[in-house]
């Protein structure tokens, strides 16, 4: 066979390439030959493929994620916004904090364990490219009915690719969620999410510039992983047909990645990179056209240099191989020695496969003969946009008039009582530890809080106990009904989740997991997503720094339920200040905050008790979000308050529970005159969190309430060993806990 | 009576860490002249009854299904002659 050359393909104007194969739409591949004067070659169709893939180019998306840019309000934090690997974000004291979500949910249907391993391993490669050292990680994830076999088959591969690989690494895994849903039965959503910290001048960006800087690529070997896994994993649906294009699956090597992680932080410490970026998908073909097309001139890259695993594969395998654990770095040549030096004494390989030129195009060669030649701005950053078309579905307004308002109620106490017990023992409400004890949560020995806090708490500086805290929350069945609002419940739930603990929220980082955008019912949820987020955050004054979208999410015709998952990071001065969710002593007076109105609409309840999903989502109100979660903080940092614990699914009641549970004492609560005890425990209502009050400080709390306009109800105490609630019902603790910890075991232990 | 031998490889283009990790002590051991480790797992299942087709087909359905993920490995099942015949391990089928 021979060479597929620059100078060949323009002699072979007529060369029939495989381009639909490689997913490239007719009018795509017929941009790609205007932008060239002439076809591509082999090696350059590769790359245009990939990088032009919905996954790498958000061609779909583009037009609607602008929006987090054009709206993102005025926020000093932020030190580098979205477009670079992740956003970075000023915490005080001279540290900066990086911090990302993204998608793995293909790979990880696929093969499971490798799948959810590999997207551990890029999410932390991707902090690492900020100049930052990960410190935690957190994993959102959503499976099929928990009772599916099929979900036998992929929750306990995610769950221990996922525990395997940041153990491997020393990550404490502090956080995510676990949530199961019919939706996701051949389409799970396995997120990953990693949060790094840096001193603020440490900070390092994907850009090669300098001409005559060298161009080095270092980790692991270089081999057929997950070939074209981009552009056919990431950007095509599952059908009954099987994986006929199943490429190979990507397998992660933790070990290798830790040496990387160390390596690379001592080249930083050392001055040595100019520009830096890790590979991931699209590996190669991303990694050198990103650095080219955000420097400021052009790179010459010898791709025979590239250390291989397997010597047969083609320069066109290994422009698109997602071998994992790569980095690729741009130095300065007087630091190329010492570089080197480094990368060996961490037996990390490292090569230089080529240097920055004067020039503004991406030449690659092949043994000396050019195989692209090509501007690197059109693969990179120039793709394809589309405005899809997008339109309401026809079924969104039988779906939301189908109110959860009109579905029967428990009619005293006893059936209260067992409706209780059954949602908290539901798959979605009960105890996650079988999963999450899995998971590392406290190596380090930094973490303060981890699962199942309402987020996760890093200690990232010993002297003054200066912390981050991150959540993450997403409600598909909140955001089907309308995505506009739940998209702005998943952004609420976790800016209260993370103030709930007495941290600042900060900044955003979101997963948009969604069908596909071939759909215009589709299309039109995302577009609604967006827009409810990007409001949201400029309301809540948390710019979103950067994330993720996924899209082709869908068994068939059948699209997952839209999911965007949005991860809220905030910074709390005192970890020491913290506040747990556990009631934990007898005597503490329960405050309810916020007010609870009949909202049932895509409630645990209504999925629990009657298997219903219609009606409308809670309404949202951001003012009385900013209220609350400054309440929480100032009774944190005030030491007014020993508990608090956010109220979202399953309502007060779960929430009570939990803190319970947590604390190992019962409550005794009251329902406040003209509530109704059901409504009171079940309802869903946005802007709520319940805190336990020591009773010296039950004035000065109240009066704080009072003063900000803060709804307080003061509904009980924590005492005696049963949830009870007057008149109504009283549960044995100890039968609560059998109800909330047996399910997830049974089900897949 | 018969023993049948699953042996279970990763499939070639798949990384093998373990692997890699014995090849690099290798040299340290003083070890050389070996391009190459690739680790996998060796069942040695024993039969109740002989090793025939009927048996050997449902082996390989419980290599398939069970012993091997095939989505990142390949298997072969063979009988092992366990008489003092010493004919050649046969391998009955391969998969890929």
């Amino acid at each position: 066979m021979s060479l597929d050359t620059t100078k060949h393909a323009a002699g072979t104007p007529d060369t029939p390439l495989p381009w639909a194969e490689l997913g490239l739409k007719e009018d795509e591949y017929g941009r790609i030959r205007e932008i060239l004067g002439r076809r591509p070659t082999g090696a350059e169709l590769a790359m245009y493929s990939v990088m032009w893939s919905e996954h790498c180019s958000y061609k779909s998306s583009k037009v609607h994620l602008k929006q987090f840019g054009e709206k993102a309000p005025e926020n000093t934090a932020l030190l580098v916004g979205i477009g670079e690997n992740a956003g970075v974000v000023d915490v005080g004291q001279g540290y900066a904090v990086t911090f990302k979500v993204e998608s793995h949910n293909h790979p990880s249907y696929i093969e499971p364990y490798q799948g959810a391993a590999t997207g551990v391993g890029g999410i932390v490669r991707d902090i690492l490219a900020m100049g930052a050292r990960p410190v935690a990680v957190m994993d959102p994830l959503r499976f099929g009915a928990a009772d599916h076999p099929d979900t036998k088959r992929v929750l306990p591969g995610v769950v221990a690719g996922i525990g395997g690989y940041g153990n491997c690494l020393g990550l404490p895994n502090i956080g995510g969620e676990v949530v199961f849903d019919p939706c996701y039965q051949g389409n799970p959503l396995v997120n990953a999410l990693c949060v790094g910290v840096m001193k603020h001048e440490d900070i390092h960006l994907a850009k090669a510039s300098g001409t005559g800087n060298q161009v080095i690529l270092y980790g692991a070997r270089t081999g057929g992983d997950g070939i074209g896994g981009v552009s056919v994993l990431a950007s095509e649906t599952f059908d009954s047909t099987g994986p006929a294009k199943r490429p190979a699956v990507q397998v992660g090597d933790p070990f290798q990645e830790k040496l990387l992680i160390e390596c690379t932080l001592e080249l930083f410490a050392e001055g040595l990179v100019t520009g830096i970026q890790d590979l991931g998908g699209a590996g190669l073909s991303c990694a050198t056209s990103e650095l080219a097309s955000a420097g400021s001139g052009g790179m010459r890259v010898e791709l025979d240099r590239v250390p291989l695993r397997d010597s047969s594969l083609s320069p066109e395998e290994i422009l698109m191989s997602e071998s994992q654990e790569r980095m690729c770095a741009v130095v300065e040549p007087a630091k190329v020695a010492r570089f080197l030096e480094i990368c060996e004494k961490w037996d990390v390989l490292a090569t230089v496969i080529g240097e920055v030129t004067e020039g503004d195009r991406l030449e690659i060669t092949w043994h000396g003969e050019q195989i692209v030649d090509v501007p690197p701005r059109t693969v990179a950053h120039e793709g394809p946009v589309y405005q899809r078309p997008y339109a309401r579905p026809e079924w969104q307004d039988a779906l939301q008039a189908d109110d959860a308002a009109r579905l029967p109620r428990p009619a005293g106490g006893e059936e209260l009582r067992e409706q209780v017990l059954k949602l908290v023992a539901s798959p979605n409400q009960a105890s996650k530890a079988w999963i999450t004890d899995q998971y590392d949560r406290f190596v380090q020995g930094n973490t303060v809080l981890a699962q199942p806090e309402d987020s996760g708490m890093v200690r990232i500086d010993e002297e003054t106990g200066l912390g981050v805290a991150v959540a993450t929350d997403g409600n598909g069945r909140y955001a089907k009904l309308d995505p506009y609002t739940g998209a702005q419940l998943a952004l609420a739930e976790s800016y209260r989740n993370v103030a709930a603990t007495g941290a600042r929220p900060l900044a955003v980082t979101d997963c948009l997991n969604f069908g596909s955008p071939e759909d215009p019912g589709v299309m039109w949820q995302f577009a609604e997503a967006c827009r409810g987020l990007a409001d949201g955050c400029r309301e809540l004054g948390t710019p979103v720094t950067g994330g993720n979208v996924s899209l082709y999410n869908q068994t068939g015709e059948t699209a997952v339920h839209p999911t965007p998952v949005v991860g809220v990071l905030g910074v709390i001065d005192d970890v020491a200040r913290r506040t747990p969710m556990a009631f934990a002593e007898p005597g503490q007076l329960v405050y309810l905050l916020g007010e609870t109105r009949e909202e049932l609409g895509g409630s645990a309840w209504s999925q629990v008790v009657h298997g219903h999903l219609g009606g409308l989502p809670p309404a949202v109100d951001l003012d009385r979000e900013k209220l609350l979660a400054d309440i929480l903080i100032s009774g944190s940092r005030d030491g007014m308050i020993d508990a608090a614990h956010d109220l979202s699914d399953g309502g007060l009641v779960q929430a009570v529970t939990e803190s319970c549970l947590k604390g190992g004492n019962g409550v005794r609560l009251v329902v406040p005159d003209g509530l109704d005890p059901f409504v009171l425990l079940f309802s869903e209502s946005a802007g709520r969190a319940v805190v336990a009050v020591p009773r010296s400080e039950e004035l000065r709390f109240t009066d704080m309430c009072g003063a900000r306009g803060l709804p307080a109800t003061r509904i009980g105490v924590v005492d005696g060993d049963a949830v009870e609630v007057q008149g109504q019902f009283s549960l044995p603790l100890a039968e609560v806990r059998e109800a909330y910890e047996a399910t997830i075991p049974a089900l897949l232990a | 009576m018969a023993r049948v031998v699953v042996d279970v490889m990763l499939k070639p283009e798949i990384l093998d860490p373990q692997g890699q990790a014995v090849q690099r002590a290798l040299p340290r051991l003083g070890f050389g002249g070996i391009s190459d480790v690739r680790q996998g797992k060796r069942f040695e299942l024993e039969l109740d009854g002989p090793a025939d087709d009927a048996a050997l087909a449902r082996i390989h359905e419980l290599a398939e299904t069970f012993l091997a993920n095939t989505v990142i490995e390949d298997f072969t099942v063979r009988v092992e002659e366990t008489g003092a015949a010493g004919s050649p391990a046969e391998t009955v089928r391969a998969v890929s």
